[in-house]
This record gives structure tokens, sequence and C-alpha cells, in this order.
């Protein structure tokens, strides 16, 4: 059940903030709280704007332009669309099986997009709230007070970003916005050249990767109630999983647990997602709100992403991230670890992942095949699903008999997320601030749950780290009675 | 062997022969003058202006002006690449060029001669043109959008092919490439997919279906070298170094 902070009895009857945009999140969001003259919260909702022009944009375009085009949806997950178009367009020209050059090349893109990724979102986004707590003077609560205090950990999370962009770059061409995957496969393999050059800082990569897990592990430690506790919510969850249950990200069957770690479905052929989740919607959001079918919209919600994936899945073929997991399930005794900020840990978990299988694919020799592309009868429609970073990713397509795109459905992975972040403010919204005159410190506290799920909120904006944040303080008549604000440098300015 | 005649292309003399224009001459001679409406496999159509050279304090098309001994050719100096630019920047605007999601991108005329000319930006507000795509051919897709009007699928079809699949019909904004067949689709006209016409067109606007972006970045026929070097994209030369 959705908390009963979605909906205030009577909200005509509350003042109303609103936090708006959200600071170090990608894109556009806003949060409206209603607080009663007692200051108690009365309802927390988020806002996300999402883009959905997309798709009727994207009718009329022949499919073969699938993979390129939508990485254009978003500045922030490109490759992520970019390979779950692929994958529906190697449906649709029935290249049931790729090649093993071309699967092992987009895994690698896959694994450099989403190592480069979690980097910048622990380093770059995260960081600053873990290693100085969420009340540290906002001037300092931001990558530059990292950079300053812990030079080497900035450095490292630069790096290995850095990295994963090289990854990008050889496997598609570009850091941003390459071509590598076609329908069917993908228009190139590496050259000797290129593999070693990757393979020249691919142990540094692992060991800072490590070193980040270590990191991250300590801070949930020291302060480990806090860590479990905050905006933590019990929810089912749902991620791909190899079909021996390994941990998977770029191509396996669905898997959904409720809270207790029982399945819900599993090794479901992602072709028939449809059946397995619905979207409803809510008169007060433009996001959608997809659920579990057979548990229906009001239990159905659950999340995806790091936390998900590490919780859903039986081991990791690595070794360093499998000591890992071992460890992070071990917090809760075999039940679904569900603190929110886990997510981070999560993340890290599979950031390390990411770099030990990449170590392991530059010494296939399938990587430099010549065999790119497979072909069989076409067919007119086609679904790609894969693990995005920030969670599972949905795209369908259909076609007309010329290759022209009729139809076009996705679902993100922030969307899938949408319920489950509401309910994680609402919880941030009971454990902190009810009772309290709100101060930015206290505000941020929502921004830090929100962060936590690494949303993508429009895939169509991109300002990080740089938004001025605006919180109007708005009483029942709808009158502005206290506003403060954040301008682009980290300035706090009380207007009225 | 009679002495050869030549005319001086900003500076450098250009040996040719009778009936050559510039262009003729100065391609042969390896020297390249940006261009887009001309090929060398076909009459000169002088529609894209892109060749723009001063002779004499006046301007015209290289494609069409016949060399002349002794004449003396301007094909760099700036304020030329600037008018070049101003025609680029027009074509530009006037469809919808988008590059970075366009499979032609890096095998582009319009693209690289834009990059040579040093073009930058638009500069001029986009038209966006409502424009459709044909795919009712089984092998060959075409997109208005990005037509730039230049003829050579026209003149391909009529000279080459023998089959006049492609007129351009219209006058100013509302021209537009229409196709030979009964209900005016690609797919009912008699083009075929070896036809010289289906590879004839610089920009992406006359495409085989199913093969985009097969080439990676960096192997595309621009990406290393610029036009001045390379040559035409679909020019099945042997003359030209
Ligand atoms: S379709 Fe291509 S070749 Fe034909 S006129 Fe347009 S730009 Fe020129
Ligand atoms: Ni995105």
């Amino acid at each position: 059940m959705p908390s009963e902070l979605e909906t205030a009895k009577d909200p005509e009857k509350l003042d109303r903030i609103v936090i708006e945009p959200l600071t170090r999140v990608e894109g556009h969001g806003k949060v409206t709280l209603l607080q009663d003259e007692n200051l108690q919260i009365k309802q927390a909702r988020l806002h996300i704007a999402e883009f959905r022009g997309f798709e009727k944009f994207i009718q009329g375009r022949p499919y073969w332009e699938l993979p390129v085009l939508v990485q254009r949806l978003c500045g922030i997950c490109p490759v992520s669309h970019h390979l779950a178009a692929a994958k529906a367009t190697d449906m649709i020209v029935g290249a049931m099986q790729l090649t093993p050059t071309a699967e092992k090349i987009r895994r690698l893109m896959h694994y450099g997009q989403t190592l480069q990724s979690h980097a910048l979102h622990f380093f770059h986004l995260c960081s600053p709230d873990l290693l100085f707590g969420y009340d540290d003077d906002v001037r300092h609560r931001n990558i530059v007070g990292v950079i300053e205090d812990s030079p080497e950990i900035a450095r490292q999370g630069v790096m290995l970003r850095k990295y994963g962009q090289e990854v990008i770059r050889v496997t598609s061409g570009k850091r941003v916005h390459g071509t590598g995957a076609i329908p069917g496969g993908i228009n190139k393999s590496l050259s000797r050249e290129e593999i070693d050059y990757l393979k020249t800082d691919i142990d540094q990569v692992i060991d800072w990767a490590q070193q980040a897990v270590v990191l991250i592990r300590r801070i949930f430690f020291e302060h480990y109630d806090y860590h479990i506790n905050f905006a933590s919510i019990d929810s089912s969850m749902m991620s791909m999983v190899r079909e021996d249950g390994a941990y998977e990200i770029y191509h396996g069957g669905l898997r959904a647990r409720d809270r207790n770690g029982r399945d819900i479905f599993n090794h479901v052929d992602y072709r028939n997602y449809s059946d397995y989740i619905k979207e409803g919607v809510k008169n007060w959001s433009y996001m959608k709100f997809p659920f579990i079918t057979s548990l229906g919209q009001e239990d159905g919600w659950y999340r995806v992403g790091s936390l998900a994936r590490v919780n859903n899945c039986d081991f990791f073929s690595t070794e360093r991230a499998e000591a890992e997991r071992v460890e992070f399930r071990a917090i809760s005794d075999g039940l679904p670890v569900q603190s929110t900020l886990a997510y981070h840990w999560a993340r890290l978990i599979e950031l390390l992942h990411c770099a030990e299988a990449i170590r392991e694919l530059l010494d296939d020799s399938d990587l430099g095949g010549s065999e790119l592309v497979n072909k069989g009868e076409m067919q007119l429609h086609g679904t790609g699903v894969i693990e995005a970073p920030r969670g599972t990713l949905f795209h369908h397509y259909e076609i007309d008999e010329n290759s022209l795109v009729t139809r076009a459905s996705l679902i993100v992975s922030t969307t899938n997320n949408n319920q489950a972040m509401n309910e994680s403010i609402r919880r941030v919204a009971t454990q902190y601030l009810d009772g309290q005159q709100l101060t930015e410190a206290l505000l941020n506290q929502v921004e830090v749950a929100i962060r936590a799920y690494d949303p993508c909120l429009s895939c169509a904006t991109h300002a990080m780290g740089k938004m001025p944040l605006q919180i109007d303080l708005v009483n029942k008549d709808n009158a502005l009675i206290d506003r403060l604000e954040k301008n682009a440098s980290g300035k706090i300015k009380r207007r009225l | 062997m009679s002495a050869t005649v030549t005319f001086l292309l900003d500076g450098k003399a250009i040996p040719f022969q009778d009936g050559d224009t510039v262009m003729d001459a100065a391609l042969r001679a390896g020297e390249y003058i940006p261009h887009l409406c001309h090929n060398p496999e076909f009459t000169p159509h002088g529609s894209c202006r892109v060749c723009i050279v001063e002779v004499n304090g006046r301007h015209y098309s290289a494609c069409t002006l016949p060399a002349a001994e002794n004449m003396n050719v301007d094909n760099s100096s700036e304020a030329i690449m600037a008018k070049r630019r101003s025609l680029l920047q027009m074509l530009f605007v006037e469809g919808n060029h988008i590059c970075p999601a366009c499979e032609k991108s890096g095998a582009c005329q319009l693209q690289a001669v834009a990059y040579y000319t040093r073009m930058l930006s638009p500069h001029f507000p986009h038209f966006f043109p409502r424009r459709s795509i044909d795919a009712t051919h089984p092998d060959i897709i075409f997109y208005h959008n990005r037509c730039i009007l230049c003829g050579l699928c026209e003149r391909a079809s009529r000279d080459v092919d023998g089959k006049n699949v492609f007129t351009i019909s219209g006058r100013g904004m509302n021209s537009r490439v229409i196709f030979n067949s009964d209900s005016g689709k690609l797919g009912d006209s008699e083009l075929s997919i070896s036809d010289r016409a289906a590879s004839i067109c610089p920009v992406g606007a006359i495409l085989p279906k199913s093969k985009g972006y097969q080439v990676p970045i960096g192997q595309r026929l621009y990406d290393t070298r610029p036009i001045s070097l390379v040559g035409d994209s679909n020019i099945r030369r042997n003359d030209k170094t």
C-alpha cells in the first residue's frame, strides 16, 4: 500500500512547500510537502517531468535508426538506450542470437557505461552527503568540498569515470552518442591495439573500484543505524538475472521478489514483460507508476536498480564482487536489504563487478572477431530489455512492412522507481521533518533519499550539481510565507 | 604535342583543354573546388552555387565557367569561403539536416563541405519544414528532409539508367523531388538498387534500406581526411589523385 502521505485529507488547509528543482539529480523534478499549523507533514509527493514526446518523435522513422536516435533521449544514459533499442532491432531483423563477438563487444560497452555512470553518481553527486553528512555546511557539501578534503577519493572517481568513457569510445566510436550497436550486431570489433590500450589500466581500475567499496562499507557501518533506517521502505524488487541465477545486466530473464525475498516471478522471458508489468497513472503526476500485474496497482510497486540487482541475484560471476555481495547480504540475515542508502553500497559492488568483468572480456579473443552481424527472418516488432545503471529499461517497437516505426513504448529505469521514491520521501518526512521548522539541511534529507535511487528525472535535460534550489513555503491560500533559495554557486539566501 | 594552355587557380597554373570548365580542369589537376550539385560524371547543373569563384571582381560558378587562358581564379580567399559558408548555412536551415542522428554522417558531402569551409554553426534560424519519408521501395528509402535539390539523381536516372525516375518539381521553398510512377510512390517506380541514381545522392536523401551505421565512426569516408583530399563520395573516379 502506498503511504498515507501520498494524499492528505484536507490539502486546502495545509501549508505547501515546494522543493524545485532538486539539486544533484539528473534532470528536472520537484517535491511538494504540505504541512499543517502544527508543522506536521501531511502530504509528500515527488513530481517528475517525464519526457514523453519522444515516442511520437520516432514514429515514421526507419527501424535501423533506432539505436542511434533513441540514445538522444538522454544525455546521461545514452548507451543504455542505444543497447536496449539495438536489442529490439535484433528481434526485428530476426537475429535470434548474436555472434559471440557482437555480444561480447556490446557487453563490454555496457560494463563501461555502468562503470562510468556509477562512478559519476557516487563520487560527484553523492559522496558529499556520505562523506560530510547531510547537515554539513551547504557551501562545503559538494564535489569541490570532496576535492579539498579528500583529493585522492575525488581523483579516483574522475579516473574511474574516465576509464568507463574510454571503453565506450573504443566500442562505439565516440564517448557520447556513438554508433557501435546496429541491428543484429555491431559495426566493429576491437583491434589488438585497442584491447592492449584498455588493458593498460584495468588492474588499477579494479583496485580503485575495490577501494571504493571498502570506503562505502566503512561509511555504512560507521553510521549504521542511520544508514539502515534512513528513508528505508519495504518493497518488492525486480531485476534481470542470468539463467543460473547469476548477476546479469545485459541479457537474461526477469526476476521479481517480494519484501521477504520470495519469488513473485522468475526467469521470465522479457519479450513478454507486458504480461507481468503494467503502468498505472495518478492524477497528480505525469510520470507513470508501473506495478507487478499479479499484485495489483496498490501493492505491486517495486524497486529496480543496484539494490534490486544485488539483492535478487544468487551470486556474482566475478570473485571480488561476489565476496562483497556476501558481506552485503549478511546485514539482513538472508532477507533482502531494504535500506535505501544501501543503493550506494550495491552500486559500488556493481562497479567492482563491471571492472572485473571488463578484465575478463579483454582476455577473450572473440573481442577481435570478424563475424559482426547475424540476420534472419524480418519481424514487425521487437522488444529489448537491459539492466541500465539505474534499473531495468524496456524498449518495445512495432514497424510496418516498409520498415517504419508505427509504435514505440518505453519504460525507463527511473519510472520503475517512481512509487518507491515517493514512498522514501514520505518516510523521510515522518522521520525527520514532522514538527520541525524546515531548514535547508532538513530539506536536503529529502533530496538525499531521492538521490539514493540515482534517478534520471528527465531524459532531455542535464544540469549537474549546478541547479539552483528553491523551496517555497506557501500557506493554504497559496500565499508565499517563506522562501529559501540556493543559487548555482551554493549560496543560500532567505527571501521575504 | 601542342603547348599547354593554362589559367591560374589561386596563383597556380592549371592546364586545360578546349571545352573544359574551370571545375573540370581543376579536378583533373587534383585541385579541389568545393561543390555539391556537380559530379564529373554528369553535365553541370550550376544550381548549388557552392563552387563560387571570383574572376576579375566577378563571381561565377566554377562548374559552368569555361576555362580561358591566363584567367586568374580566386578559389580560396576568405571572402570566397565566407560566401560559400553562407550558401551552406542556407542549405542547412532550409532542410532538416540533423547530422548527429543521420546515417550519412561522416560520408555526407554537405557535412564535409561545411567542415572544409569551416562553417561552425547554421547561423540562420532553422525553417524546420515538415517533409516526409518515402519508404515504399523494398530496397531504397527517400528522405525529402535531407534533399538539397542538386538534381544529380535526376541526371543519373535519365542519362545513365535511362529511366527518368526523378524530377525536381515546384518552385522555391516548395520544390521537391517527385517520382515517376502512377501512384507517385518510389516503390511503384522503376528504380532499382543497382541503378546509378540509387547511389548518386551526395547527402543522405537516397539511401539503401537497412544499411545504416554499418561503417564505424573513424572509418567513414570523411572521418580522417577532408573532402578536398578524398573527393566525392559517389564518384567512380580513377582520374583523380
Ligand atoms: S535526392 Fe539527393 S541527388 Fe536527388 S536532388 Fe536531392 S540531394 Fe540531389
Ligand atoms: Ni536517462
